[in-house]
């Protein structure tokens, strides 16, 4: 599936919630299937900067495909299920193809309204650091 | 004196934004520590100022210029009587607790503290009652000691008394804390902190609007609060310090207004309270700050605290009950603060999920990092009440917490 192939899927399955708490629990879920990562990666350097709870996110090259694996503290279950969900739509793109990704389902799951402005700038870090693995590893590969 | 109780419906009926859904639900309001509410009069008196004698204030000889600047100290009037200060010259305008705290460290404690003197904080401190002593300290060569804290959150005052020297020249506590609701013993700190010939200086940002403050009982040498805490506007705090002192204290702030003759050679500084307060001054939020200080004359302190003291009472049981759950603060007395923590919850999400819910804590540290280091945690989720909270709004509190911990668990 293609990034915005995989974005129309989470913007369909969250009209189907009413109440924002559902959306909240849905990603909650996301959180707790994420496979736990190595403790090696568990250090600062692979720390995303800007979030209020310890959120870890690496990246390997396959095939000039990009794969991302994160994890967060135990406690931050939100903050996990986000990074579960944007790892859902970019890991197994190209490079290029997450650098350049225009992410829309953010705006319209209600995900801005959904975070508070705190935790959306966690978001941000979080799509900010993948991003900036995309645009490396196309510059590598080029 | 006997306490009264409040009609709470009238009085939320003061408070438009009250009257509000958040994310469709009822607004809940419970970040009262950070910044209450403003009631009708208040927000009122901020655009009658501005729709009826807007004017720059002091120096004016015109109509407009007379009522602003009788209009704005009135107010200095109204606060010297809501802390019983000798006198107004003892209230200087400050843009809050902080501006008001900055201010000592810049002014009395440059003049006042040197290379090798002592300055005495609680570990419970706001950041802006840690880091302008840390300055002053760096700039100075001054020593800042930690006065540690029990577990219940009250200070260890067999600490304080090892740690009040001949050496001490400020002790600088706050009156009452924000991340855990606790009332410290000023009276007795500032008795022996006096004994040992320091002086006392009172951070009242979580005490002006809840405790009886009054400056000459307590003999408190400065005593610092914010207005938009206690009902009031933001950007506007007073510094209440004695005379003797403040009279001793170098200006702050150089410009207009505090002057009394200013050539090339040499410049001459106004008479108290101006000396501290050069420029134009925030007149419109002080002008409004007025009719917050009524408002709670009007509805009583002690009826507002005896209230509050119901909903704190009533929080503390109803929450007790929930799973994993932990009060970071349990002194023996307390402000309307209830600061928890939950067992495999972090607490932003806590919050995040408390406002889906309309209802509004605060989340985090709490400019408190010490303090939650000393806990061993990295924060708290911490809900505090005011005069127009009911009992209602802590049932839907309690069931949003459950609710939370369903969802995370």
């Amino acid at each position: 599936m293609t990034i915005n192939e995989k974005q129309d899927e989470i913007i369909d399955t969250f009209e189907l919630f009413d109440d924002p708490l559902d959306k909240t629990q849905y990603i909650i879920d996301l959180g707790k299937k994420l496979s736990p990562i190595d403790e090696q990666y568990k250090t600062d350097d692979y720390l995303i900067k800007g979030c209020q709870s310890r959120v870890w996110l690496y990246a390997e090259l396959k095939d000039n495909l990009l794969y991302f694996y994160g994890d967060g503290e135990p406690e931050a279950q939100i903050a996990k299920g986000l990074i579960s969900m944007l790892i859902d739509v970019l890991s197994g793109q190209t490079p290029e193809n997450i650098a350049n990704a225009d992410l829309y389902f953010i705006e319209r799951v209600g995900m801005s309204s959904l975070v508070t402005s705190r935790r959306a700038g966690g978001l941000n870090s979080m799509i900010q650091k993948m991003k900036q693995y995309g645009s490396v590893y196309s510059k590598l590969h080029a | 004196m006997e306490v009264q109780t409040i009609d709470i419906d009238t009085v939320r009926s003061l408070f438009p934004v009250l009257d509000q859904k958040v994310n469709g639900k009822p607004l809940v309001y419970f970040d009262n520590a950070a910044t209450t509410q403003k009631p009708r009069q208040v927000i009122d008196a901020l655009t009658g100022y501005y729709e009826g004698y807007n004017a720059n204030i002091h120096r004016g000889i015109h109509t407009l210029a007379e009522k602003a600047t009788s209009a704005f100290e009135e107010t200095r009037a109204a606060i010297r009587r809501f802390i019983n200060a000798p006198s107004t010259d003892e209230v200087i305008f400050t843009y809050g607790t902080t501006d008001g705290i900055n201010l000592i460290a810049k002014t009395f404690g440059r003049q006042f503290i040197g290379a090798g003197d002592e300055i005495l904080i609680s570990t419970m401190e706001h950041h802006s009652n840690i880091v302008p002593w840390q300055m002053l300290c760096e700039e100075k060569g001054c020593i800042l000691k930690v006065i540690p804290i029990h577990d219940s959150g009250e200070i260890d005052m067999e600490a304080f008394d090892r740690l009040l020297t001949d050496r001490t020249r400020l002790v600088s506590v706050g009156h009452a804390s924000n991340a855990l609701g606790t009332v410290n013993p000023v009276k007795e700190i500032i008795g022996k902190a006096h004994a040992a010939g320091a002086r006392v200086l009172v951070d009242g940002a979580q005490g002006a609007s809840h405790l009886d403050v009054d400056v000459q009982a307590m003999d408190v040498d400065f005593y610092v609060f914010s207005l938009h805490k206690m009902y009031g506007p933001t950007g506007m705090g007073i510094l209440y310090g004695k005379r003797e002192i403040l009279d001793a204290m170098p200006p702050y702030r150089g410009g207009g207004e505090m002057i009394r003759e200013v050539t090339f050679e040499k410049t001459t500084y106004a008479d108290l309270p101006y000396k501290f307060e050069a420029g134009t001054p925030n007149i419109a939020d002080v002008v409004a700050a007025k009719t917050a200080v009524e408002f709670i004359e009007a509805l009583g302190k002690a009826n507002i605290a005896a209230h509050e003291k119901a909903l704190l009472d009533y929080a503390t049981a109803a929450v007790a009950t929930i799973d994993g759950l932990r009060i970071i603060g349990q002194a023996r007395e307390k402000v309307s603060v209830l600061s928890f923590v939950i067992d495999g919850i972090h607490h932003e999400d806590m919050g995040v999920i408390l406002d889906q819910q309309g209802i509004a804590v605060r989340t985090g540290h709490h400019c408190t990092q010490p303090l939650m280091k000393r806990y061993g945690i990295s924060g708290t989720s911490r809900a505090s009440f005011a005069v127009y909270n009911t009992i209602e709004e802590i049932d839907i509190l309690k069931a949003g917490i459950e609710r939370a911990v369903k969802m995370l668990r």
